[in-house]
């Protein structure tokens, strides 16, 4: 096998990581300090995809400028369901917080399946079809627009984590629920607030993912599975671990897409995510709890 | 149990025991599947309800089972009865592996259940890449409606397959009451309820775990080769689906976990409801993909906001079944 073949593919699989990585940090974020495991996770992300799909359809508005709508629609969205539905939930046990979001998935998915029918959707956009080339290896410009945003949304969501007062007043909710109470935090706002970020996180990764790929409603299920399989590997609430996890996730999938075959990527995926919990439960850069 | 609940009890046997006389084929398959509902739905219970460990890849037990009995007689002819102590073999060894990997490893709650998931999830795929059971293609098991019951190789006529079903549906709620009541399941309460409480007080709490998914894989591989005979095709992308491990544990979420109808009547009401809202849609010629599921979702949630605990002990309590 030529080299220059495998050194694009690591390239494309690197670049899709990051997009991937952008998804898992939602993920992350809201295990991190709800405790409330996302398993409408990636149906929201196919809901992201289908509306930068429909902006560009009616406005030709580039995906790249559906992000700013898009994330602020998602923000209110996650901070509805977290303020809504799943504040009252935060004390039940796993299995009905896991009911609650599987019913909010279920319903997602069908909407959009009424509403859109089964087939791929896409966005045409000139630079889709461009790229650069550095010697033998081709650089998309689609795929590095959308990883560099990807890197710029996380690298944004870290600076609100450590330099900003509410980042503080967050990062203290997910330490020590009572504590944080203790002083007067509203603890349940805060909640709230954090799952309308990582909400626009996953907004942000699905604009990006637009342009790689089509979507279908079908996708949603897949991409829920396939976020935890990227913030396990990573480490459960850690930010960089999930950009790391998703690298690595990318990276699998498009080598064993080219060395054996394009079905069974996910196949590897999951293999790595067992040898994870296994050896390392906590994930490669999570804390020991 | 009062007097009141052994009496409504024995009317729903009669019932049960009576139905095909009076219903069409339409009517028993939905039974039918009711049935196996609550039976896969008790089988998790054991594990979940019981013991407290959240299993959120059961379709795995299902099929696996349903391959290693589908894939002797599809081959060598071997008919379910043999085929049907080998699938649960086979899923009791599954479920020992992977207990033992996570209960050594202290996995436990979210993580469980992930790898679980994980679990199912790898195997589908592997099961896409097998020569042997057909590949993505699936696997279809020679369909031989007879009119007359040939219980050697599970083939007969639609009540053959029901009164199969009841019999261990009522086996699985027989055994599960026995369960509950026994040594293994007050240690179950125990770990469910605080597993280092448990372990403070000398249970063995990896043991008991083991023993408990060990359980579940084996009461849920006999639902994997009924679904082989009785549909007679397997896919992988069909049998291992995640939403299928959803499908299984709908049910006793909705009736109630950890309690012994829960899972009779969260199934019978999934499913009464599923195929409502489906005859109502066909009715009003409004049959576009998705719309059924969406309604189902919308009952899900409302149902785990205002009844978080279940239909069933409410229920049990409107009637006066308990005090």
């Amino acid at each position: 096998m030529p080299l220059d073949l495998i050194v694009n593919v690591v390239v494309a699989g690197v670049l899709t990581g990051l997009v991937y990585g952008l998804m898992a940090l939602g993920l992350s974020v809201i295990f991190g300090v709800v405790r409330v495991v996302n398993f409408a996770h990636g149906e929201m992300m196919t809901v992201a995809m289908y509306a930068t799909v429909l902006l560009f359809a009616a406005f030709r508005l580039d995906p790249f400028l559906a992000v700013v709508p898009v994330a602020a629609a998602f923000f209110v969205l996650g901070y509805a369901l977290q303020a809504g539905l799943i504040n009252p939930f935060i004390t039940r046990p796993e299995h009905s917080q896991f009911i609650l979001l599987v019913a909010v998935a279920m319903i997602m998915v069908n909407v959009l399946l009424v509403v859109f029918g089964p087939d791929a959707r896409s966005v045409q956009v000139d630079y889709q079809l461009e790229s650069w080339a550095l010697g033998p290896i081709l650089f998309d410009k689609a795929r590095v627009y959308a990883a560099s945003l990807a890197l710029a949304t996380s690298a944004a969501l870290f600076a609100f984590f450590r330099f900003t007062l509410t980042g503080k007043a967050i990062r203290a909710c997910a330490d020590n629920w009572l504590g944080a109470k203790v002083v007067g935090l509203d603890v349940k706002r805060y909640y709230a607030l954090t799952f309308g970020l990582g909400s626009a996180c996953v907004a942000v990764a699905g604009c990006m993912m637009v342009l790689l790929v089509d979507v279908t409603p079908q996708l949603g299920p897949a991409y829920t599975l396939l976020a935890f399989v990227i913030v396990i590997v990573g480490g459960l609430g850690s930010l960089t671990g999930a950009l790391l996890g998703g690298v690595l996730i990318g990276l699998s999938e498009a080598l064993a897409g080219l060395f054996i075959a394009p079905s069974a990527k996910s196949m590897f995926s999951f293999g790595l995510l067992i040898l994870v919990l296994l050896l390392r439960p906590q994930g490669l850069l999570g804390k020991k709890s | 149990m009062n007097r009141r609940a052994a009496v409504l009890l024995a009317i729903l046997a009669l019932l049960l025991a009576a139905l095909p006389a009076f219903a069409g084929n339409y009517l028993l398959s939905v039974a039918t599947l009711i049935l196996y509902l609550a039976f896969v739905g008790q089988a998790w219970n054991v594990m979940m309800g019981f013991a407290g460990q959240l299993s959120l890849g059961h379709s795995l037990y299902v099929g696996v089972a349903a391959y290693v009995a589908g894939g002797l007689f599809f081959h060598f002819g071997i008919g379910p009865w043999a085929g049907l102590w080998l699938a649960m073999l086979a899923c009791v060894l599954l479920g020992a592996a992977i207990g033992f990997l996570a209960f050594r490893f202290g996995i436990s709650g979210v993580y469980f259940a992930l790898l679980t998931i994980a679990f199912a999830e790898f195997t589908r795929i592997g099961f896409d890449h097998l020569r042997w059971t057909g590949g993505p293609g699936g696997m279809f098991l020679k369909v031989a409606q007879r009119d007359q019951i040939d219980l050697a190789h599970f083939r007969g006529p639609p009540e053959m397959y029901y009164y199969a079903m009841l019999a261990f549906a009522a086996g699985a709620l027989a055994l599960c009451a026995w369960l509950l009541r026994s040594r293994a399941g007050y240690y179950w309460q125990a770990i469910r309820e605080n597993e280092e409480a448990a372990q403070a007080l000398g249970i063995n709490t990896f043991r008991w775990k083991m023993v408990a998914v060990m359980i579940s894989a084996a009461m849920t591989s006999v639902a994997g080769v009924f679904f082989a005979f009785y549909y007679n095709n397997i896919f992988p992308e069909q049998i291992f689906h995640i939403s299928r491990s959803i499908e299984i544990i709908l049910g006793p979420i909705i009736g109630g976990v950890g309690t012994l109808f829960g899972p009779i009547v969260g199934a019978a009401l999934l499913t009464l409801l599923g195929d409502g809202i489906t005859e109502l849609l066909a009715y009003y010629d409004w049959e576009i993909p998705g719309v059924k599921q969406v309604f189902y979702g919308v009952v899900l949630l409302a149902v785990i906001v205002f009844r978080p605990n279940g239909i069933w002990p409410a229920l049990a309590r409107r009637l006066g079944l308990c005090k």
